[in-house]
């Protein structure tokens, strides 16, 4: 209960109570503290990958042995995390390693690194062709939904089309003064609703740090209340 | 009546395949409609013009990945290489994973096509421009920066010590820094915003999906962002720009673009148009229901 609940409270309090009070003093002790707690922090980010890939691994591994519908996708799942990992390094990122030229003679320290490879020619290609995907499903719901049914809707309608047409050179060939439509549009109905939302979300952030700190708000522990 | 039994009868596959032929045929036959320059982009190109000594440092931030790489690789080789004619140097700097390779792909394209055209004033890898490696931990990195670069990284993403490159050279913290651009479809922009400029005074330059284009003009409007490219048009303004100086830097990509994008919105407005009149005439037939 201690270690699970109660020291994770006090970490919280006590870090977060530290950390306000360290930004207004100038002195270099409190530099110091905060470059350590920077450096903790960075720390602690870089195990949330190793997190991430156990629970990978583990959502996989349980799937395959279940064989639940499309099982098999999860071994190339599987095989392309460690086959990348593996390339990554013993390869090189950017420039391969020396134990990759010891073991490759032909390879020059210019050439392109195995995982780069991979970047390049897998990856770049199949991320940018399922995200341009996107353009037909949006043509498709532009067609059978963007309905003038309310106010409301006619008046998305009418905005969304003035800001697609003034977005592109083809609607300044239509009427010269478009761009600056949409740039108004842009700069004051816009902005106005943007800032109002953005003014609640940090306002939201603020409260809820603060919860955190003072032990109110709890989620983040897990196990329910 | 024929005609709106067809508009809501169509198949979906047709819409499919009018629309890429809208965005293959422009780029077969390129048009090249003449486009204005808005101020956001102005700015960053007359930051970077005007405002920045020779030898002064821009920042760029490769945060995105090769689903948005369409609308802000363009954007990256531009920046990078506007900096470059300007005998600037440039470090390149990722908070997430996939910008790396994005990073790494615009740096060995920009120096490939600049010492191409270029013979007289090469420019080298470690010299003139690099990649941070990366380190995880978004916002924290972002502070740490702001108290020591080299500290944070250590290394730059092919493995060299920073404080042995000269690109290097002087530089410290944001203090040294007279620029940074960050490329971001996401929310990773905020924290440049808020942490880089809010807590270290950094000039923060946007350069964004056009879609989030439109969360940003607080941000422009209080003067925390220098500027800003929206989406492929804010690119090929950008392009224009550099055009008209004079600089090559290889194939213009979000000009060339920009046909595609022009025939592809006038097609879904048509759409939108059609789709409606469909509806009033099926609901006037249907008594208002």
């Amino acid at each position: 209960m201690f270690i699970r609940r109660t020291l994770p409270l006090l970490v919280s309090a006590i870090f977060g109570v530290a950390l306000i009070f360290q930004f207004f003093i100038p002195h270099p002790a409190s530099k110091s503290f905060y470059n350590m707690m920077l450096d903790w922090l960075i720390i602690v980010s870089a195990f949330t990958y190793l997190i991430a890939v156990q629970s990978t691994v583990e959502l996989h591994i349980t799937k395959i042995k279940r064989k639940v519908e499309g099982w098999q996708y999860s071994i190339i799942v599987l095989v392309s995390l460690f086959v990348t990992a593996l390339l990554g390094i013993f390869g090189g990122a950017f420039m391969p390693t020396t134990l990759w030229m010891k073991i490759f003679h032909n390879v020059k320290p210019t050439d392109t690194t195995p995982l780069m490879y991979t970047y390049l020619y897998m990856q770049m290609p199949m991320q940018s062709t399922i995200f341009s995907l996107l353009a037909f499903y949006m043509a498709s719901a532009a067609f059978r939904s963007f309905r003038a049914r309310s106010f409301d809707a006619t008046l998305l309608l009418i905005t969304a089309g003035i800001v697609t047409i003034g977005r592109v050179p083809l609607g300044e060939f239509i009427y010269k003064g478009l761009p600056d439509v949409v740039e108004w549009i842009l700069k004051y109905p816009n902005m106005a609703a943007q800032r109002g939302i953005l003014i609640g979300v940090q306002l939201g952030i603020i409260a809820t740090s603060i919860k955190i700190i003072l032990g109110i708000e709890r989620k983040y522990l897990g196990g329910g209340k | 009546m024929r005609f709106i039994n067809f508009i809501n009868k169509l198949d979906k596959r047709w819409i499919y395949l009018v629309l890429a032929l809208c965005i293959i045929i422009p780029f077969l036959f390129p048009i090249g409609f003449p486009m204005k320059t808005t101020a956001p982009v102005k700015s960053i190109y007359d930051f970077i013009e005007d405002s920045i000594p020779e030898g002064g440092v821009v920042l760029i931030g490769a945060d995105y990945d090769p689903s948005t790489m369409a609308e802000l690789h363009p954007m990256a080789k531009v920046i990078a290489t506007h900096a470059l004619s300007n005998n600037l140097r440039v470090l390149f700097v990722t908070l997430y994973p996939q910008g790396a390779g994005m990073a790494q792909d615009v740096i060995e394209n920009v120096l490939r096509e600049w010492n191409n055209s270029n013979p007289d004033n090469q420019k080298e890898l470690g010299k003139d421009i690099t990649l941070l490696a990366y380190v995880p931990g978004v916002s924290a990195v972002v502070l740490k920066m702001g108290e020591d670069i080299i500290e944070t990284f250590n290394e730059d993403g092919y493995g060299n010590k920073l404080s042995d490159l000269e690109v290097m050279k002087e530089i410290k913290n944001y203090n040294d820094i007279d620029l940074m651009v960050e490329l971001a479809g996401s929310a990773v922009v905020l924290t440049w915003l808020i942490y880089a400029n809010g807590r270290y005074g950094l000039n923060v330059g946007i350069g964004t999906t056009a879609v989030s284009a439109a969360e940003y003009y607080s941000y422009l409007q209080s003067k925390q962002a220098i500027g800003m490219l929206g989406g492929l048009k804010g690119a090929a303004e950008y392009e224009n720009l550099l055009s008209k100086k004079g600089v090559y830097w290889g194939r213009k990509d979000a000009t060339v673009g920009m046909d595609a994008q022009s025939s592809a919105h006038i097609f879904f407005i048509i759409l939108i148009v059609l789709g409606n009149i469909a509806y009033f005439v099926s609901k006037k037939q249907k008594g208002g229901r």
